[in-house]
């Protein structure tokens, strides 16, 4: 196939970017090396939307971030993405880490982020009655929020999906050409062509790049391990409670998440293996540690889940977003690490901006920016259910008790444009197996409806794609 | 030759030694602590026998298998070949629980019965 | 609006054994509501025997036991509804429920019966470090796979916990051809049936390790391996004691929880210890007119026992229903010095039978002694060579030993070694 852009890598950078250009007449290709968006970075992080007082001022990060986030309300009403408003306090507990905290109101000021405030001993206790007597102040900023950045990244790629752009799963960009002002991209077995390419591969982003001779990027990918609390614990934070950031990153915070659960986390440690998502046993009892400083009260009992996720750290230590230095129509979206979910929304239209200049498109009359909210069941009234269920009779079957998930709502993940296709895609769209069971009880019909809706036998569901098949062949 | 078994005759799990001669006969049962324990272990070392719980295939039912069991207890050394019978045999929908899906299962005098219902489909 | 005098949740053999019974006592209009599509609960997927030993004085396997019991429900035309969820009880008794054919269900019940089950613990409550990569998953769910939809969910497997659905499940993967490495144990003893230790893993030569946990999960897609290590007194991994074992599935059979997300709701007092709902000897919750009963009131180790216990809950609600409720004078119970817990929580010594109290003990114990004691004195006490946590205990308080005790007593019960 032929496209005017190629964009490699179906995170919430990569998904959000072939959004804002499918509003244009342009042939857009959305490439992903997995069998389902945001499957790297996008799906473990701290889901925060940042209010903007970290980075540097004049950097790419303090612009984006505080661009980013002044979007993000709107732009997850329109993708039917919860996004909760719930502001952040950055926590001091000596008075060294108090001036940090005026340093950061400082920056904050400078990089035009709206509303802080610093918080007294009595303030904080009365905005978190879960935070330890030894905090002494607090930054508050009520910009701040919290989003699920999967189903944002989901729902962006779904949209632009909608308005006329191909996402090509399970394409991993190993071999790309330029040959005549085109990319040839290929993945050993296939290949497309492209006008331009963006670069939005996230931690591959270096190798990506690198494939047209562009050496000049250098990631390094950061792991952060995370754990995951009960419902039954997520009033012990009623806002994102940062402590102050250190050189490694903004330290480990407790939120709470859009879902009603507790996060906490996350560790940094840079490692050389970018697919080693595997959680360590002390890295997770210190994550632990750090949060009970915050937060005294938090035990293991109520963890139902652990991860960990990486992000690709940059050795300039800012966003590079930029066309490369070797072929100018070859776009990087680069090193985009905290706070890059909340800059997502900016980049996009960034980037949009800096491609609109050199390939001259006409906007489309019929673009739709709207992605409804899938149907939630959970969230409805008992007199809304009753209609849905008179409509559908899908809706009338339970699958997954424990967060009442119903076969219409899972039906409608798979069947959805650019559909889940495994069992964790099926997760991700609908919290089917995210609650205290763990997909104990309705891992199994997950895996049926799959084989159903898309025609093949149990065995041959994955959980993620790849060889993560769940079952091998009959017993008998 | 001694053999050291665990008594399953009650949840007290006594380890019973049981010294055999060479020609199999048994001389002497030591460690249980009941009359059922010392009966227990002459059986285990004498004709251990074992019940088998499994399932058998189904032809055109709503499900794929139906789980079936030894309508009484098989010697232990035969379980093994008992399962190859048992995975050799195909049933075709509808099965009634109790119903004999294999008859006198390697002249053991046992059968294996069904021990659900599966519906055709 | 629906209207039945009793509803029952959960069509397992605690919900039939209820319904049953309170048939038996008179009350005629009983709804059992079945979130699977049949009736019988988890019995359906246990396939091997030894169930019903107690009540039936056979050996029987798990659809089996159950069948016994639909037939009855049929015989006896009790209504049910499978593949229906009960969402929520109202203060008032209503039920919600939903199935594909009558949509939401809202039912007026006199007498709500609980009979939920319980469900296992998932990985993420071990937190075991590691790869997210498929191949692990619970004991039950692989049950569930093979013996009902025919499909092999390993080939290599360790099962880490040695309760008896693990044990149950290293046999049955055997058997159909797995290799099963072995069976890790973070406690120094299994809490499993010796019964099942022999047959299940001593038959076929699988090695239980205990004081041993898996403490890391190797592969990206699919599981390559784990690695296991030896634990201290405190269930700590030993350093220097971790060994690498290759398999493509882990199989958890760590602990079963009670399904109480319901009872929670409507605001039903819970005993952290069992999980379920504090109860009196029928079974009655801190609500009245709710009962409870089966796996979501304390986690079970014989169906058996199940549905007894069923039954005192269903006569308890037919009772309720026919307005046949003694007066009320409570004493409590306790369990202290190695009891972990005891059920009925509470028990009211005006009601005019025995009282049978259940309960679990904390650790292995060898020739030790129960001991029940009233307001701190011994009432009785009973030799017991062996005491097991995976085994249920009981005993019998007569009713004429209740008629001594007043209001506001206490009942405990203790181990003495």
């Amino acid at each position: 196939m032929n496209y005017d852009v190629a964009v490699i890598g179906a995170g919430v950078i990569g998904s959000l970017i072939a959004r804002e250009l499918s509003r244009y007449n342009l042939k857009i290709a959305l490439v992903e090396k997995c069998n389902d968006m945001a499957m790297g970075t996008s799906k473990a992080n701290s889901a925060i939307v940042h209010a903007g007082f970290d980075a540097k001022p004049g950097s790419m990060k303090a612009k984006f971030n505080v661009e980013g986030t002044a979007l993000m309300p709107e732009l997850c009403k329109t993708l039917g993405v919860p996004f909760k408003p719930v502001g952040s306090l950055v926590v001091a507990f000596s008075d060294e880490e108090v001036e940090t905290l005026k340093s950061l109101l400082e920056r904050g000021n400078e990089n035009g982020v709206p509303c802080l405030e610093i918080y007294g001993k009595e303030k904080l206790k009365e905005a978190e009655p879960y935070i330890s007597d030894e905090a002494k102040a607090a930054l508050w900023a009520p910009t701040a929020g919290i989003v699920c950045p999967y189903e944002l990244t989901i729902a962006a790629a779904e949209n632009a999906v909608v308005n006329g752009t191909d996402f090509i799963r399970n394409f991993e960009v190993k071999k790309i050409d330029f040959n005549g002002g085109i990319f040839t991209v290929s993945n050993g077995e296939k290949e497309i062509t492209a006008k331009y390419v963006i670069n939005a591969a996230g931690v591959f982003c270096d190798e990506t790049a690198a494939l047209i001779g562009d050496t000049s990027i250098h990631t390094t990918p950061r792991k952060g391990e995370y754990m995951l609390c009960d419902k039954s614990v997520g009033h012990l934070a009623n806002h994102t409670i940062f402590q102050c950031p250190s050189k490694m990153g903004k330290g480990i915070l407790v939120t709470p998440t859009v879902d009603g659960n507790l996060l906490l986390g996350p560790s940094a440690i840079d490692i050389d293996d970018k697919e080693d998502v595997t959680t360590q046993a002390d890295t997770l009892s210190d994550v632990l540690e750090a949060a009970k400083k915050s937060v005294p009260c938090l035990t293991t009992r109520e963890v139902i889940t652990s991860f960990a996720g990486l992000r690709a750290h940059c050795d300039k230590n800012d966003f590079i977003i930029e066309p490369s230095k070797v072929n100018a129509q070859f776009i990087n979206v680069a090193g985009i690490e905290s706070p890059g979910l909340s800059s997502a929304p900016a980049i996009a239209v960034y980037v949009k901006d800096m491609l609109l200049e050199a390939l001259d498109a006409d906007e489309k009359s019929d673009f739709n920016p709207v992605r409804e909210e899938p149907v939630r069941f959970r969230h409805m009234t008992n007199e809304e259910r009753k209609a849905l269920i008179d409509k559908n009779p899908a809706y009338g079957r339970i699958i997954c008790r424990c967060e009442t998930i119903t076969e219409g709502e899972i039906l409608d993940a798979i069947n959805a444009p650019a559909g889940a296709r495994d069992v964790d895609g099926v997760k991700r769209r609908t919290r089917a197996g995210m609650g205290r069971c763990q997909g104990g009880f309705c891992g199994s019909k997950v895996v049926e409806l799959l084989a159903r809706e898309l025609g093949v036998e149990i065995n041959e569901i994955t959980k993620f794609g790849g060889n993560s098949k769940i079952l091998y062949e009959r017993t008998k | 030759m001694q053999k050291n078994i665990i008594c399953v005759a009650c949840p007290m799990g006594c380890g019973v030694t049981v010294d055999i001669a060479d020609n199999g006969e048994i001389l002497s049962v030591t460690g249980n602590t009941c009359k059922r324990g010392d009966t227990y272990a002459r059986a285990e070392c004498t004709h251990p026998v074992r019940s088998l719980a499994t399932t058998v295939k189904i032809n055109g039912g709503i499900y794929n298998v139906v789980p079936c069991k030894s309508a009484g207890s098989l010697p232990k050394e035969k379980i093994a070949e008992c399962m190859k019978v048992i995975n050799s045999v195909q049933i075709d929908a509808p099965v009634k629980l109790g119903d004999v899906l294999v008859e006198n299962i390697l002249d053991t005098g046992i059968n294996i019965v069904a021990t659900n219902h599966c519906p055709a489909k | 609006m629906l209207n039945y005098d009793i509803v029952v949740i959960g069509g397992g053999p605690a919900g039939m054994a209820a319904a049953l019974k309170a048939r038996e006592c008179g009350v005629e209009s009983i709804l059992i509501l079945e979130r699977a599509e049949t009736l019988g609960g988890i019995l359906e997927q246990c396939i091997h025997t030894g169930f019903g030993l107690h009540y039936f004085g056979e050996e029987l396997s798990g659809p089996e036991y159950a069948d016994r019991f639909i037939r009855l429900v049929d015989e006896q035309k009790i209504e049910y509804k499978t593949d229906t969820m009960a969402l929520e009880i109202t203060e008032n008794n209503v039920v919600y429920a939903v199935n594909k054919k009558d949509g939401l269900l809202e039912i007026q019940a006199k007498a709500i019966i609980l009979a939920m089950g319980c469900r296992e613990r998932p990985r993420g409550a071990l937190n075991i470090a590691g790869s997210r990569a498929s191949g692990v998953m619970s004991a039950g769910t692989a049950q569930k796979y093979v013996n009902i939809d025919g499909y092999m969910p390993g080939k290599k497997v360790v099962i880490l916990g040695s309760g008896d659905i693990g044990l149950i499940m290293a046999r049955r993967m055997t058997l159909e051809g797995a290799e099963v490495k072995c069976v890790c144990e973070l406690m120094p003893y299994s809490s499993g049936l010796t019964r099942n230790i022999v047959q299940c893993l001593d038959d076929f030569n699988i090695p239980l390790h205990l004081s041993c946990t898996v403490v890391g999960i190797h592969g990206k897609d699919r599981v390559e391996g784990v690695t296991i290590a030896k634990v201290d007194e405190n269930r700590k991994p030993i350093p220097g004691t971790e060994e690498y074992i290759e398999c493509d599935t882990l199989l958890l059979s760590v602990g079963l929880i009670p399904e109480n997300e319901l009872t929670r709701a409507v605001g039903i007092n819970l005993d952290p210890v069992t999980s379920g709902a504090i109860v009196d000897e029928y079974r009655e919750t801190s609500r009245k007119g709710v009962f409870a009963c089966g796996n979501v009131l304390h986690v079970h180790d014989l169906v058996d026992y199940v549905t007894l216990e069923s039954q005192t809950a269903g006569e308890g609600a037919a009772r309720y229903v026919l307005g046949k409720t003694d007066t009320a004078e409570y004493i409590t119970t306790k369990g202290v010095n190695g009891v972990r817990y005891i059920v009925p929580q509470k028990v009211n010594i005006k009601n005019d039978g025995d009282v049978k109290l259940y309960f679990r003990v904390g650790q292995v114990y060898k020739n030790a002694k129960t001991v029940v004691k009233y307001n701190g004195e011994e009432i009785i006490s009973k030799k017991r060579p062996r005491l097991a946590p995976g085994e249920m205990e009981n005993v019998i308080i007569k009713n004429d030993m209740l008629k001594n005790f007043a209001e506001g007593g206490t009942i405990e019960i203790s181990v003495e070694v």
